[in-house]
């Protein structure tokens, strides 16, 4: 062995140790039967009511939260870019900060405001809300959002930040006013920047189960929720595996969609 | 080139800085038809005054006229001229028929009309069959070419360059010269362009503006630049020259260090200081004693064309002088310059004047 393939065995073992294994340990666990047998059932088990609701309001609240940062995060990398770069690192700065503190801690600060007695449940009875917030859809969706914005935010702010200013004003020159220039030019640009984001955002907000777990109430199971609990409470890894793998089909589809509109984005006629 | 003004800058300031004006009180008419340059070194203004024909830049002060029409404030996408920019700006992600058909496509144009259209800008810039191409497949020379072609396709009266060859090597700079002239002379409209290379001007322009410090330093044609330059600004920045103190000691004689040189000149007084500008091909060298000043090679380079040669006068400056001949380092020689070879220009009163120069 060279001193190439030795640099690159510590990797290889960690590739290989912590992802390769735990990888080929579902597909063990989620197609052993209950006798130690080949079996679909784990697999099929997501036919099942009580798997089956629980997936799609997973896949609702990530693709609604994704279209959300997106919404949020687009708009104000188009607005940093603008803004030359000083003050927008100091902007991203600020967005980034909230991720230096714990996933957890950040989301039980969340559950300190939302629930009975919060800051923020006070301001919403005084405006005539009446219920609670803690086991809304709204409350995981909005713990979602918070945590996954800046892994929006990160990416489209790169790529808004890589067009060059004479690229826009070429289009100008030939005649786009600002609107064609940011559907004709900015757009198209930004599009692998938006496929990073989008990736980045939905997948972890499809598998969460931290955010449903405390913002929930215990009413709310997403499909996390589920997976986790055979793994702990119900001790059926056979289960947990088989759904895992399910979900894991479902982010690889999810993914391959994604990567085929960024490869036509570059061949589309804009 | 004719006499119908097609672009007129009337008094344009423009600064960026509270304390620094990049153009001052800036006037310039172009003519239709007119290949016009805009030279200068880095910071001049010449790039501020495209950016401001052009529409990405709006002036402090003064007003720039389009056929007439007053178009200062008017965003570019509604001005009737395009631009081919430095490092050509093409889109990265559409192929080169989608960027030629960028502007035609925004104008509503019918399919058949911009098929037409790519064709014959690609063939009028020698690039067709590279319809599929993506910018990144292509060599500078070929972006060059592409930036230009999605320019003219949109017809514009006037196309405004802004160093469009300064990214190219030697070799295919120079062709593009000529390709850009022959395009200009086909299309038949006005071309603006912006460089700090005085050859490029000199080779292609009808016009050319030097510049400096945000004002006009010289306007006028190529031969006009260089065998009259108005200023030693000008002198020292078109083509290499000697430029010296002397003294105009009477109409037709002038003295540069003790030494009487006739000149054509009149009118700059009696013993007056003044600026002497000697071109290096207009020096001879002759025999000691024979020309007008003695001096001995101290430096020679082989050019290609021609030798340059340093030679020294005991006086200690070096004259810069260019000839087929050669004459090897510690030859004495002696220098002879024709009297309508010296040009005399008057010393600015100070330094603000140097770069005011001698309007229009």
């Amino acid at each position: 062995m060279n001193k190439r393939k030795l640099l690159s065995l510590p990797y290889l073992i960690w590739m290989i140790g912590f992802t390769v294994i735990p990888l080929l340990m579902i597909l063990w666990y989620g197609f052993q039967g209950k006798n130690g047998g080949f079996t679909l059932e784990h697999i099929l088990a997501i036919g099942r009511p009580e798997h089956l609701g629980p997936l799609l309001v997973s896949l609702l609240l990530s693709v609604i939260c994704t279209v959300v940062c997106l919404l949020i995060a687009y708009p104000l990398a188009l607005i940093l870019r603008k803004a030359g770069l000083k003050r927008s690192s100091f902007v991203i700065f600020i967005f980034i900060l909230p991720m230096w503190m714990n996933f957890l801690l950040r989301t039980y600060a969340w559950l300190n405001l939302l629930d009975d007695g919060g800051l923020v449940y006070v301001f919403l009875q005084k405006l005539g809300y009446k219920g609670n917030i803690v086991g809304t859809y709204g409350a995981i969706l909005l713990g979602m959002v918070y945590n996954y914005l800046p892994f929006m935010v990160l990416p489209l702010y790169n790529a808004m930040t890589k067009i060059d200013d004479n690229t826009l004003n070429a289009a100008r020159d030939l005649g786009a006013n600002e609107r064609q220039v940011n559907f004709r030019v900015i757009m198209p640009l930004t599009f692998p920047g938006i496929v990073s984001g989008v990736t980045m955002v939905f997948v972890p907000s499809l598998t969460t189960f931290v955010v449903s777990d405390l913002l929930g109430g215990r009413k709310i199971f997403l499909i996390g929720n589920i997976i986790e609990q055979e793994f702990s409470t119900a001790s059926n890894w056979n289960l947990g595996a088989g759904l895992s793998f399910v979900l894991m089909i479902f982010i690889l589809l999810s993914m391959a969609v994604l990567n085929h509109y960024d490869t036509l984005g570059e061949e589309d006629d804009g | 080139m004719n006499d119908h003004v097609i672009i007129q800058l009337e008094h344009i300031t423009k600064r960026f800085a509270a304390d620094h004006n990049i153009l001052d009180d800036l006037c310039l008419d172009i003519h239709e038809n007119e290949f016009i340059t805009l030279l200068g070194p880095s910071g001049c203004g010449k790039t501020t005054t495209l950016r401001i024909i052009g529409g990405f830049e709006t002036p402090n002060e003064g007003r720039v006229l389009f056929d007439g029409k007053d178009i200062t404030s008017l965003p570019p996408y509604k001005r009737e001229l395009n631009t081919v920019f430095q490092k050509y700006a093409l889109f990265p992600h559409l192929n080169v028929e989608e960027n030629i058909a960028f502007g035609l496509k925004i104008k509503g144009k019918s399919r058949d009309y911009i098929r037409d259209k790519i064709r014959y800008a690609l063939k009028l810039v020698n690039m067709d069959g590279l319809e599929k191409r993506m910018p990144d497949q292509l060599s500078g020379g070929q972006q060059q070419r592409i930036a230009i072609a999605r320019a003219i396709v949109n017809e514009p009266k006037v196309l405004l360059l802004d160093e469009p060859l300064g990214a190219l090597d030697l070799k295919l700079r120079q062709d593009m010269q000529y390709e850009l002239i022959r395009l200009k002379n086909e299309l038949g409209i006005t071309f603006v362009y912006v460089t700090h290379d005085q050859e490029e001007a000199l080779t292609m322009s009808d016009t050319v503006v030097v510049m400096n410090q945000g004002y006009i330093q010289q306007m006028g044609t190529p031969e006009m630049i260089y065998n009259e330059p108005e200023n030693a600004f000008v002198a020292d920045f078109v083509g290499d020259s000697n430029i010296m103190d002397g003294l105009f000691i009477h109409d037709e004689l002038v003295e540069i260090f003790g030494a009487k040189f006739p000149c054509v000149d009149k009118g700059f007084g009696v013993n007056k200081p003044v600026d002497v500008v000697i071109r290096p091909e207009d020096i001879d060298l002759l025999k000691p004693g024979e020309g007008s000043i003695d001096g001995v090679v101290t430096h020679i380079i082989f050019k290609g064309v021609h030798y340059e040669m340093e030679v020294t006068t005991p006086n200690g400056y070096e004259w810069l002088v260019h000839s087929t001949d050669m004459f090897p380092v510690g030859t004495k020689v002696s220098i002879h310059v024709d009297p309508f070879d010296i040009q005399i220009m008057n010393k600015p009163q100070s330094e603000d004047e140097e770069a005011l120069g001698v309007d229009e």
